[in-house]
């Protein structure tokens, strides 16, 4: 039941995808969203389509894995498409009561639409083809200039190693301690919402406490390992650029450049 | 009375890139008031066939049957098998959860419907089998060792009189004296209740020093299902599998190939005992 959540959920293949730098695949998430906002017209989204399949083919993930996430925003996608259906001011296509549908309005929920779900399905072929780790390492690499100015990089991304390495194991543990609960006749389903929030006192409080356990476990067998944060800490697999790293920062900045110029010379239809 | 295990299969992730067949084509039957050891490596689906039993997990094809009644029927009542099939899961103190072990043990019989006054009387009488001294009855149950928190754990499952007993490795993590206590109290119970007493277990020297029937799991699959002593015949396939047969079996052998004929077929120290003090005696006269 709660092994369904897919949150940051990795996908083990053998692809090129796989094979990328962090970081490139970071910033390609990053340059992509921007691409999604600066599209104008239909070549723009062709080419971001385009890109977009291109991606998802190379990574041998299976697409049903990429739907997956996209259940999740239906709510959010329909509500934006409506608001914009209904609430763009133009020419006026058809009307009923007091609703009016216009020509901008149509466009607008039809782009933000598509928009949208090419946003999660970017972002997922990266969390899909980067293991944890490889993301969090790649931040701290891309990150690390910020250092200069203060910022712990370093503490920062191992918080977020140690919260993404501990999800599932919660997720287990919880899945653990609710079937030993109802083992015991506890019931998590029916009753009222009092009554529901009542019966997880059962769960959730040894749940906390395991979570406190386990963190104390951590804390102590880190510093047994002398961890004393990153000064002077080295990588066994330090993060360096390699020759197919290069070509993918090229086709990615060109396809911000094909972008960049279908939006100035193509914005059909603006 | 029994439960019958009819061709049950489990897949584990199905459709994802993890997807795992946990159990395969099980078919099993265990009969009432009978005492049973699940052995298994890590891994070989012992904890999932065992959550079957109580319908925690719903098997992907199958049947179970619960007396006579398949417990995926419509209108079968889960929580009423679960009333009467008690399950302990391994670690089972880190479900603790209530302000005093007291409340704690009262949880399943009140989750049965019985009155306050019943539940702990339920309370009290499963607290008591397990040795927990009654100074402690109203204390937290994290202030307590991890014996003791055991126990709590087992008094809660037990207070709820389940028919059959299932314990997932009741004794991991505790000391060879806290084992011992736990292993007889359980012999213990069966004894004095008649209930079914399932017990999984890694360690072979429990199992054959207390249960009457094995069953061997490997990879999803039932390898073995037979009393101890033919069970433990096998030992050269169960290493092979990752497991091994008592001590005292391998002493047996080892003694038997230099000539001395004991009984190959003792599986506790007490039966090689015994076989041992028989040969030495007749090679004396």
């Amino acid at each position: 039941m709660l092994r369904d959540i897919t949150l940051g959920q990795y996908y083990p293949a053998d692809s090129v995808i796989h094979k990328l730098d962090p970081r490139v695949k970071l910033s390609a998430a990053m340059i992509y969203i921007i691409s999604l906002f600066c599209c104008k017209g239909i070549a723009a989204f062709f080419a971001a389509t385009v890109f977009l399949i291109t991606v998802i083919k190379l990574s041998k993930v299976p697409f049903q894995f990429m739907v997956k996430g996209l259940k999740a925003i239906v709510v959010l996608m329909l509500l934006t498409a409506v608001f914009n259906l209904f609430l763009t001011p133009g020419k006026p296509l058809v009307s009923f009561l007091i609703f009016t549908i216009t020509e901008e309005g149509l466009k607008n929920a039809v782009f933000m639409a598509v928009r949208l779900t090419y946003l999660i399905l970017g972002t997922s072929v990266m969390t899909l083809t980067t293991t944890p780790n490889g993301l969090t390492d790649g931040l701290e690499k891309s990150l690390s200039p910020l250092n200069k100015i203060g910022v712990p990089v370093h503490v920062i991304a191992m918080i977020m190693s140690i919260a993404l390495r501990f999800i599932p194991i919660l997720i287990e543990e919880t899945d653990k301690i609710m079937k030993a609960q109802m083992a015991r006749g506890a019931d998590f389903e029916t009753g009222n919402l009092i009554r529901k929030v009542k019966n997880m006192i059962p769960l959730l409080v040894p749940l906390f406490v395991s979570a406190f356990r386990r963190a104390d476990e951590l804390a102590m067998a880190m510093e047994a390992r002398c961890y004393n944060g990153g000064e002077g800490r080295t990588k066994m697999k330090p993060l360096r650029y390699q020759a197919k790293d290069r070509i993918a920062y090229l086709i990615l900045f060109g396809y911000f450049a094909a972008v960049i110029v279908c939006r100035i010379f193509l914005p059909w239809p603006a | 009375m029994s439960i019958i295990l009819d061709k049950v299969n489990y897949v584990y992730g199905e459709g994802t890139a993890y997807q795992t067949q946990a159990l395969s084509d099980i078919n099993l039957e265990l009969k009432d008031g009978q005492f049973i050891g699940i052995i298994g490596h890590t891994g070989s689906g012992k904890s999932t066939l065992i959550q079957h039993l109580n319908g925690l997990i719903k098997a992907t094809s199958g049947a179970i049957y619960f007396n006579g009644q398949d417990i995926y029927d419509e209108d079968f009542d889960l929580r009423e098998l679960r009333n009467r099939v008690g399950l302990v899961f391994q670690y089972p103190e880190h479900q603790l959860f209530e302000t005093t072990i007291f409340d704690d043990v009262c949880f399943g019989p009140k989750n049965q419907g019985l009155s306050k006054g019943e539940a702990g009387l339920r309370a009290f009488e499963a607290l008591r089998s397990v040795g927990m001294p009654e100074s402690l009855y109203y204390q937290s149950p994290f202030d307590l060792s991890g014996g003791q928190k055991r126990r709590t754990a087992i008094a809660g499952v037990l207070a709820m009189k389940p028919e059959v007993l299932i314990l997932d490795e009741p004794t991991a993590g505790l000391d060879p004296a806290g084992r011992d206590e736990i292993l007889d109290l359980i012999a213990a119970m069966h004894k004095e209740r008649g209930m079914t007493v399932i017990l999984v277990s890694h360690s072979m020297e429990d199992v054959a020093k207390y249960v009457e029937r094995i069953i061997v799991m490997n990879q999803g699959r039932v390898m073995y299902d037979d009393a101890p002593k033919e069970v433990f015949r096998h030992y050269k396939e169960l290493e092979s599998v990752g497991l091994a047969a008592p001590q005292v079996t391998y002493l047996m052998h080892e003694l038997k190939e230099r000539g001395l004929n004991v009984n190959t077929e003792a599986t506790t120290v007490l039966e090689a005992y015994e076989s041992l003090l028989g040969v030495l005696r007749k090679g004396r006269a």
